[in-house]
Order: structure tokens, then C-alpha cells, then sequence
């Protein structure tokens, strides 16, 4: 995140000794869909919203790739967990 | 006395005023134990997302209530006894309001399809 702010000329200037396989190239990290002030509240009952961070096998997906925060992702996988007990979630999806 | 969402689900051959009658009587527990219920929400009967005692759908109801754990535990108890009842889950809220759940607000989403 840091090398996200370091200033183009500076790394243009110190190419020559940049570690092998240092990205150059850095994306901008999304912020997390759950938080902020109008976000949807997490509910076991929202089937639609659920639906959204699970994967087509019925897997909870990493917060890594929806980039949901921390704490909103253990309220998340736990709102999942009680769907899936409900039978309104797959525990897991045969293909 | 604390907030619950109790959600079952009936077998599908029963008809709606059954379930209807059925969420009534396990109602009748609540406020014979000086609960209050606050919700009954009949989601419909609904696709299940896998099969469950070899049904495909159920009703879907949910309770909303204000009790004592004596009066939940009875009425847990009663749930189980019923055989008509082919899943159920207690969950305990720190708040409830009036306001439907989603479930009965977004009525298009039927059940859940592969996506």
C-alpha cells in the first residue's frame, strides 16, 4: 500500500536496484461493500445479498476478493452459516 | 425476557391455513408464558436450497417474539415433537421492530438459483 504513494520519478530513479519481480503496476484496493453509512445490514434472512459473496460451488469467498473488512466478513460468514441451515443456501452445489 | 426469530419450516403437502393454524398454536405458548409476539411472517413456500428429509420445497414461517428462555425452551420442545416441522432455527436479536424482514419485502427472489 505504501509503494502505492511513492512518486513515479523516484522509482524510475531507483530501477536499477528494484528487486526482481517488484510490481510496478498496484490497484487500487476497493473498500469494503458492507461498511459505511449506507451499506445493507447483514442478515442471515437477505438471501439476495448472501448470494452475492458466495461462490457458484456455494463456497464463502475469500474477503480478499470481495474485499470486505474483517469484521463485517466473520458477521457475513456467520449470517451465511445460518441460511445454509435454513436450506435457503447450498451447503454446497453439485455439477 | 429477550427478542427471538424463531424460523420453521412445514412440510409442503400441508396446506397454508394449516401453517397458519400451526404458527398460531406455537404462538399460544409464547403468551401462555407472558411472551409477546411481535411478528408472524409467512414467507410462502419456498424451493429448499438442498433436500431435506427427500422434500424439495417447504412454508416458511417466522416468529418474532419478545419471551422468557422457560417459554422458548417449551416451545422449542413442542417444535421438535411436531413432525409436520421438518427444520427450525432460533436465533436471538438484541433488537426487533415492526418493519417486515426482507424476505417479505423482496418477494421476486422466490428461492435460491444457481447463480
Amino acid at each position: 500500500m505504501n509503494e502505492q504513494r511513492t512518486p513515479r520519478a523516484e522509482g524510475a530513479a531507483t530501477e536499477g536496484r528494484a528487486p526482481a519481480g517488484r510490481k510496478v503496476f498496484f490497484r487500487r484496493r476497493k473498500s469494503c461493500p458492507l461498511s459505511g453509512p449506507n451499506a445493507p445490514a447483514i442478515d442471515y434472512k437477505d438471501v439476495k445479498l448472501l448470494q452475492r459473496f458466495i461462490s457458484e460451488r456455494g463456497k464463502i469467498l475469500p474477503s480478499r476478493i470481495t474485499a470486505v473488512s474483517a469484521k463485517k466478513q466473520r458477521a457475513l460468514s456467520q449470517a451465511i452459516k445460518r441460511a445454509r441451515n435454513l436450506a435457503l443456501l447450498p451447503y454446497v452445489v453439485q455439477s | 425476557m429477550a427478542f427471538y426469530e424463531v424460523t420453521f419450516v412445514v412440510r409442503p403437502d400441508m396446506g397454508k391455513a394449516d401453517v397458519a393454524k400451526l404458527a398460531e398454536t406455537l404462538g399460544k405458548i409464547v403468551t401462555d408464558h407472558k411472551g409477546s409476539i411481535l411478528k408472524n411472517e409467512y414467507w410462502g413456500i419456498r424451493t429448499l436450497a438442498y433436500k431435506i428429509n427427500k422434500l424439495g420445497k417447504g412454508h416458511y414461517t417466522m416468529l418474532g417474539l419478545d419471551c422468557s428462555a422457560i417459554a422458548l425452551k417449551e416451545l422449542e420442545r413442542q417444535i421438535g415433537i411436531n413432525e409436520d416441522i421438518i427444520r427450525t432455527m432460533t436465533v436471538r436479536v438484541d433488537a426487533m421492530d415492526a418493519t417486515p424482514s426482507v424476505m417479505l419485502q423482496q418477494k421476486s427472489g422466490d428461492s435460491y438459483e444457481a447463480a
